[in-house]
């Protein structure tokens, strides 16, 4: 298939490309890797007029270790999140996540912003971004504004940036050496997007869960995060047992999708086998 | 006639001459024949509908579109089998006035570029009626079913094909039996899916007025002939050329109704025309296969003899025949082979072909042999569950051991190995050892199985088998004979040089064949592979041939190539004697040399040609100023044969099967270059763990195809691909005259079954046992859920 016509400017900086992205916002698409993008526009699935081509915008990659935050460039490509060198439960959490993300083409190419401004329920971002309460930062001519996670993923594929703003950048909490997380998702094959996703970061002191975070994927339009089992988590030792039945908590309260993959019941029950495997615990006490 | 024949190529692993060029981006394919031509491209407008009437289809001005209203004059393809249960239907070349499936070819736009025409076809309106369809076989001969084509249908409505074969001592054979054992067998729709999709170029010469069409095929010769007659053109108006082609399995010996178009609209806008198939376009117009329901049932002594075997065989052959080998293709191979390497003394089967509203169904590497093992290798299994054997006895008891042996459907087993393949791969999986394995791991929760798969592949068959099918094949006007595939012919010629070209009526498409006839070519003359040259795939260039399909050409084109090459080595050994003295069989050819045995004198092979061609005088026997000599071979038929195992791990929470081993003792008589069979054993398998675990098309209520992109039709990928251990054992046949037996479809015929065997003995603790493919995690994780909330409920 090929795409519909198009025309393509390359802009140079960011103020450039804001103001090339207001002339026709509607029309517009921001190119950044391009995985998703240029397949839906192949699928003519996206008929944009016009292309804004950002590679060649300087200051939009990087993983930048802050006090309190961790500030990752929205054009920080898949594979350098994965060979990340941050420390702790967060640099864990985000190279398992990349590692997870398509094949390793796709990774090279494919943007950490990019993926998160596409939305889709079920990548690996859209995930860890829910789930630690990210914050999006989102620019255009008319000035910078900053959206939490909670309300940037509106719906598959939409999300709460206008037409003209380009994601510059995505901060998320440091998380600090209490912490336990992890991904888990299952796909039909290597490197497919999942049919159902679970990531968690849970706090431990002293044995007890201070404070859970679980956030699911493939499970409803937007990443899920799972009050059901994030309060059956909280306040309870911790455990495999306890993890278990947190899972199957999440597993009660989804009301997922069926499709060629899976109905809801077997999303539930991946649910339910997903969320010890994400914070593995295989091997810790019942 | 020399014996002293050298086999210094012939098994040799010798690297595939096909490769440098394919490996470096340097192959040349139908869309790098389009890519800069100044032609015209075709889009094709689909129906929407499964079933419907055309009420209009309209275009602004500035589009050019084509309907069927714009061939008139064009015959219809109808595929025709000389059976009196056979029900022809014609396939219009674009559909006028009715559609039958999704995805038939309503319209054409043209455009000056792909993305034009894209744009043109968004821009095309059809007003279709739906009308009443019908999406599963057994609606389709239900009574008062909704008809798919109107027309006469002598049995039940919709069925196309009704085979039957009962055998005189069948009833008593039941009676006599200790137990019946009975099993359901199906698989869903499937598509061999070749990489290359579909693809065509027309290119017209003013000169002659002839089109050179290059398509993506595996029958040139045959394609040329379908489309002349559907155009009612002289075949010499059209030459047929397939370049380099992206993988074919089967799906790309079936004529398209695109490529009449294409040729059509370049001989009528004396244009060039490009047709690229986009994949969406392949996965709901480009035949589909496998979608087939057996009910089983055989009649066993106490001690696991299968006395009787009964089927009821039912396949959805979608909307249409498929030219040239008709939707009877898959209803009556799998009537013929069910019994497959078992001896079945009394066989009772009925198997049928069933139109409906879905794509038509033509050949896909294994055709219905996937289904037909895995019934019979399910069958073998739950039998020897029921009375208490091992599987690997069992088959042992019921293989058969002794050549020829001929089946109740009268097909004749060549020598084989049923046996010993069967013990090599025991041997190999180690079954003791894996038992312990299995039984430490189900302690611990996990759940581990291994499956056995043993099969017959039916390979190189050409014109008594055909004939014995009584499949005449015929197309277009009632009036052109029915023709029967078979023979192969090659034309090997030395030139003055002392090269070898050889012309072949097969038309390789990735078998490596350009490398396995030039070892053959290279045996007979003494000279080396890199100086024998492969011509094929043009029909203006090479003999009439059937081209590459069915396992057939390294038996078929092999055992001609071998004739012709040990024509022309007679040929050299003769003029050598006259240049040499001695007699033509004191004679070796040999590093590019003919030498006399007794004196060790020698001339050189590039000598004698030069003179053969410039030095006439020179030639006894008033011979001809040439080398060239011509093969024709036409055998039977033989069977290769095999054993697969595939160890398996059942993740119970998700339903995931992971493969863990995969093993194969297979015997596919000699070798000649044992990487391209060891090649063709791991593409197969490939295909048959896609089809065991991974493959289906999805249709949903309203006939529409779901699965549509690789988004959702899912060809596993190198990491699901397990390693795969492979033991040759080498059973020279004298059907082959090479000795060679085919092998190309071998390892999809027998994976599927193997990994289903595999996965039932994993959950048999649950009680749970495969048999529909693919076996889905989904699917596998629902049969666990019903399982354990059964056992929950009895405990």
């Amino acid at each position: 298939m090929k795409p519909s016509a198009f025309d393509y400017v390359r802009p140079l900086s960011l103020d450039e490309a804001m103001e090339q992205l207001a002339i026709d916002p509607f029309e517009s698409k921001v190119l950044s890797g391009g995985q998703s993008l240029i397949p839906m526009m192949n699928f003519r699935l996206a008929r944009p007029e016009r292309l804004i081509d950002i590679n060649r915008v300087p200051g939009l990659e990087g993983i930048v270790p802050g006090q309190d935050r961790v500030t990752i460039g929205a054009r920080t490509r898949h594979l350098a999140v994965q060979n990340t060198g941050l420390q702790g439960p967060l640099g864990s959490l985000l190279r398992t996540a990349a590692a997870q993300v398509g094949h390793l083409p796709i990774r090279t190419r494919g943007t950490f912003g990019g993926s998160i401004a596409h939305c889709d329920a079920a990548s690996e971002w859209c995930l860890v971004a829910r789930l630690l309460d990210a914050e999006m930062t989102v620019r255009s001519t008319r000035g910078e504004r900053t959206i939490p996670a909670a309300d940037f993923f509106q719906a598959i594929f939409t999300t709460a940036m206008e037409p003209d703003e380009i994601l510059t950048s995505i901060s998320l909490p440091a998380l600090d050496d209490h912490h336990v997380t992890g991904i888990a998702e299952f796909a039909r094959r290597a490197g497919d997007f999942a049919i159902v996703a679970a990531t968690a970061a849970v706090k431990i002191e002293d044995g007890v869960v201070t404070r859970a975070r679980v956030c699911l994927g493939g499970v409803s339009e937007v990443p899920w995060r799972s009050q059901a089992a994030e309060s059956a988590l909280l306040g309870s030792a911790w455990s495999a047992g306890a993890v278990a039945e947190a899972a199957a908590a999440a597993a009660d309260e989804v009301d997922p999708p069926s499709d060629s993959h899976g109905d809801a019941d077997y999303r539930r029950d991946l649910v339910r086998a997903l969320l010890p495997r994400a914070l593995n615990t295989a091997g810790a006490g019942s | 006639m020399n014996t002293a024949e050298p086999r210094s190529w012939t098994g040799r692993a010798m690297p595939r001459l096909e490769d440098p060029a394919i490996l470096r981006g340097w192959g040349r394919y139908v869309a790098d024949v389009a890519a800069g031509d100044d032609c015209l491209h075709v889009r094709f407008v689909r129906s929407s509908h499964a079933a419907g009437r055309i009420r209009s289809i309209s275009a602004p001005a500035h589009v050019t579109l084509v309907t069927a209203a714009d061939l008139a004059g064009l015959h219809p393809i109808r595929a025709v089998l000389d059976r009196p249960d056979y029900v022809t239907v014609a396939t219009p070349i674009l559909a006028d006035d009715v559609v039958r499936f999704v995805g038939e070819p309503v319209a054409a736009v043209l455009a000056p570029s792909e993305a034009e025409a894209e744009d043109a076809l968004d821009e095309v309106v059809v007003d279709i009626e739906p009308l009443p369809a019908v999406l599963s076989a057994e609606a389709a001969s239900r009574r008062d079913a909704p008809l798919v084509h109107d027309t006469e249908f002598p049995g039940d409505p919709n069925t196309v094909v009704d085979g039957r074969i009962h055998t005189p001592g069948f009833d008593e054979a039941v009676a006599s039996a200790d137990r019946i054992v009975t099993v359901q067998v199906g698989s869903s729709r499937q598509s061999a899916m070749p990489l290359e999709a579909r693809a065509s170029h027309a290119a017209y010469d003013r000169a002659t007025g002839r089109v050179t069409l290059h398509a993506t095929l595996q029958m040139p010769h045959m394609t040329r002939t379908g489309i002349a007659d559907c155009l009612g053109i002289p075949e010499d108006d059209l030459r047929v050329i397939s370049p380099d082609v992206g993988g074919g399995f089967g799906a790309k010996m079936t004529l398209a109704r695109e490529d009449i178009v294409v040729v059509h609209l370049s001989r009528t806008l004396r244009r060039n025309i490009a047709w690229i198939e986009t994949r969406e376009e392949n996965f709901l117009g480009a035949w589909h296969s496998r979608e087939q329901v057996y009910d089983i049932e055989g009649a066993f002594s106490a001690a696991g003899e299968l006395l009787a075997l009964r089927g009821d065989l039912v396949c959805d052959v979608g909307a249409y025949s498929c030219y040239p080998v008709t939707f009877g293709v898959e209803p009556l191979m799998a009537m013929a082979e069910l019994p497959g390497c078992y001896r079945v003394r009394e066989y009772s089967v009925r198997s049928r072909g069933i139109l409906t509203n879905k794509c038509p169904i033509a050949p896909y590497r294994g055709v219905s042999r996937p289904v037909q093992v895995l019934a019979m290798e399910r069958l073998m299994d739950v039998a020897a569950a029921e009375l208490g054997l091992d599987p690997v006895q069992i088959r042992r008891t019921n293989l058969v051991g002794e050549f020829p042996h001929r089946t109740p459907s009268g097909l004749v087993l060549d020598d084989a190995s049923h046996l010993e393949t069967l013990q090599l791969a025991a041997d190999m999986a180690d079954l003791a050892e894996f038992r312990e394995r299995q039984r430490a791991a189900r302690e611990a929760g996990r759940y581990l199985g291994i499956g056995f798969s043993s099969f017959a592949e039916r390979t190189g068959y050409g014109t008594p088998a055909f004939a014995a099918r009584s499949v005449p094949m015929t197309l277009g006007r009632e009036e052109i004979a029915t023709v029967t595939p078979g023979a192969e012919r090659v034309i090997c010629t030395m030139d003055p040089s002392g090269g070898v070209t050889l012309r072949i009526g097969a038309s390789p498409h990735g078998q490596g064949l350009r490398t396995t006839l030039s070892q053959v070519v290279s045996d007979a003359l003494g000279i080396e592979p890199s100086s024998v040259r492969v011509i094929d795939s043009d029909t203006d260039t090479t003999p009439y041939g059937w081209g590459s399909f069915a396992s057939r050409a390294m038996v078929i084109a092999g055992g001609a190539t071998l004739i012709a090459a040990r024509e022309l080595a007679e040929r050299l050994r003769v003029l050598a004697a006259h240049r040499l003295g001695g007699l033509p069989d004191d004679i070796d050819l040999v590093e590019g040399h003919a030498r006399r045995r007794d004196t060790g004198e020698e001339i050189a092979l590039r000598v004698l040609a030069r003179d053969t061609y410039h030095n006439a005088q020179l030639i006894p026997d008033k011979g001809q100023p040439a080398l060239e000599a011509v093969g024709v071979y036409d055998p039977a038929g033989t069977f290769a044969n095999a054993c697969h195992v595939a160890e398996v791990e059942v993740d119970p929470d998700t339903g995931e099967v992971r493969i863990e081993r995969f093993l194969v003792a297979e015997d596919a008589g000699r070798l000649v270059n044992p990487a391209v069979v060891d090649g063709q054993i791991h593409g197969g398998i490939a295909q048959g763990i896609a089809n065991a675990l991974y493959e289906e098309l999805i249709y949903d209520e309203r006939g529409v195809l779901v699965t549509t992109s690789l988004m959702d039709y899912l060809p596993p990928t190198v990491a699901e691909i397990p390693p795969i251990r492979i033991a040759h054992l080498e059973t020279i046949s004298p059907a082959s005259i090479t000795g060679a037996k085919g092998v190309g479809e071998g390892g999809t015929i027998g994976a599927p079954a193997a990994i289903a065997n595999a996965v039932s003995d994993a959950l048999a603790p649950l009680g749970i046992g495969v048999f529909h493919l693919p076996a889905t995690p989904h699917r596998l994780r629902t049969m666990i859920r019903q399982a354990s909330r059964t056992k929950e409920a009895a405990s």
